[in-house]
């Protein structure tokens, strides 16, 4: 029988890889920190939204005037025509407490994540694009590596890998928080541009439920891609720091 | 134990000594420049300590947005209400004649204001949104006079913190003496150049509008001015953390 089982056996064997920390304690523990604060606040935000699950442009939007678009949900408040014969029960309260209290924990573990991916260098060395990545060609064979679901040769980011990344760290969750800060009548007293940038407090709704949407999305195929490229050494690398099989 | 293992133990617990010291002292000086909300206890104190106080340190002399006359809505959002209660239906039967907004607590001269006594003070507006928590907004011309105006009536005793406002509907809730002495926070009687419907709150309503929409009660009919919100149904400042709402809704 000629499987890869039996090919590989007959390979001469390798000695085991010393044990390599790939991500340092800090990028360990800020992970795990915006894992928390990224779930409390998809699940917190869904139940806000669901109390008005309407959405407008502008500065003004409300039941009496027309949506940009609705999701077809059932509310849980009853002045809100759905269509829908019931209202599912009110859990803004201590949604909005645990929102903002996990959005705290998302901007302070962000701090710290970013000064310290600043002063190591790893954003320049592990998301900035290498040279050798800064072409068509590059980038052509990038996306066909991913459409083919071919996993990884090198430790090493890829380029749509460190595209994602720093759209993610520097663009959405970026815009995640003006748009949330945008909605506070209390900072926008402060400081108006946060919310006249953007064209108003219904606008800076509308964009923070879509680019939770994006950010959602981001997350669902991060954690796809882990399982492809190997879950168990992925997790022991992002938890215990350490891995030693499995190759990349 | 080996020397640098034991030079680092002391060295950690020499940083988490000085860390709670630091939070102890900043606790204090926050309690003392009044930066920690009545519901700072519990699971979510903490976000919400963070909140109020950078918000408070932001805003205190911040105004909300005022906009122009065109961008009014259309139609001022009636939101979903209580039925009246038959005291309430008493005084509407009146015309609101014996409307009287109560003011007392921690003030020089304990008073009883009618809706005429309110109106006779010099007119001001504020064209101003309301956004709900739940997400949707309207914008409005808001009339009626500061509460300062009516504070200084009263003369407030410097020891207040708060102004606790309550509804006829029995609903209360309380602001700090920031928010109570903000040129925009307003007792008001009119809306978009017409007296203030019942639906949105008539025939006296408490604007904040640099809170969201919940915070301006409906029906106000006594002011206590107060050092403290212990005392006050179970001392988180208002009714809403009650519900499972924060007292403070600057965001």
């Amino acid at each position: 029988m000629a499987d890869s089982a039996s090919v590989s056996i007959s390979e001469p064997a390798t000695p085991a890889a010393p044990a390599v920390s790939r991500f340092s304690v800090l990028v360990r523990t800020t992970h795990w920190l915006t894992t928390v604060a990224f779930f409390a606040l998809i699940v917190t935000g869904f139940e806000l939204v669901i109390s008005h699950p309407r959405f407008y442009w502008g500065e003004t939007g409300n039941i009496l005037t027309t949506p940009l678009f609705k999701i077809p949900i059932p509310s849980s408040r009853n002045l809100v025509p759905t269509g829908y014969g019931y209202v599912l029960p009110d859990q803004n309260g201590w949604s909005r407490y645990l929102h903002f209290q996990a959005a705290w924990l998302l901007v302070l573990t962000g701090l710290l994540y970013l000064i310290n991916g600043l002063v190591t260098g790893r954003f320049r060395r592990e998301l900035l694009p290498a040279k050798s990545q800064f072409s068509w060609q590059a980038f052509s064979s990038s996306i066909s590596e991913h459409l083919r679901l071919k996993r990884p040769e090198t430790r090493s980011y890829n380029l749509i890998q460190r595209l994602s990344y720093i759209g993610v760290i520097f663009i959405l969750i970026p815009l995640e928080i003006w748009t949330g800060l945008a909605m506070s009548p209390s900072f926008v007293s402060a400081v108006p541009a946060a919310v006249n940038l953007l064209g108003g407090t219904q606008s800076a709704r509308t964009l923070h439920f879509l680019d939770s949407l994006l950010l959602l999305l981001f997350v669902l195929v991060h954690v796809f891609m882990v399982i492809r490229a190997g879950f168990r050494s992925r997790m022991r690398a992002m938890t215990i720091g350490t891995t030693t099989t499995e190759g990349p | 134990m080996t020397d640098p293992t034991r030079r680092k133990l002391i060295r950690t617990g020499a940083v988490a000594a000085t860390g709670l010291l630091g939070l102890g002292a900043a606790s204090r000086i926050a309690q003392r420049y009044g930066l920690i909300p009545p519901d700072s206890g519990g699971i979510y104190g903490a976000g919400e300590t963070l909140t109020y106080g950078c918000q408070r340190l932001l805003t205190r002399h911040s105004l909300a947005r005022e906009f122009p006359r065109s961008m009014i809505s259309a139609r001022p959002v009636p939101n979903e209400m209580a039925p009246p209660k038959e005291a309430f239906k008493r005084l509407q039967a009146g015309g609101f004649a014996d409307w009287r907004l109560a003011v007392d607590g921690m003030v020089e001269r304990p008073a009883a204001f009618s809706l005429p006594q309110l109106r006779a003070y010099p007119t001001h507006s504020q064209i101003t949104m309301l956004a709900c928590e739940e997400g949707w907004s309207y914008i409005a011309e808001w009339i009626g006079v500061p509460l300062s105006q009516v504070l200084n009536e009263v003369g407030v005793q410097p020891q207040a913190k708060f102004v606790v406002y309550r509804s006829i509907d029995g609903l209360w809730d309380s602001i700090d003496m920031g928010d109570a002495l903000h040129p925009q926070t307003f007792l008001v009687y009119g809306l978009n150049d017409s007296e203030l419907p019942v639906a949105n709150g008539g025939p006296l309503r408490l604007r904040v509008p640099r809170q969201l929409g919940y915070k301006s009660v409906k029906f106000v009919t006594q002011l206590t001015l107060t050092d403290s919100m212990k005392s006050f149904g179970k001392g988180l400042g208002s009714m809403s953390p009650e519900y499972g709402y924060s007292w403070y809704a600057g965001i």
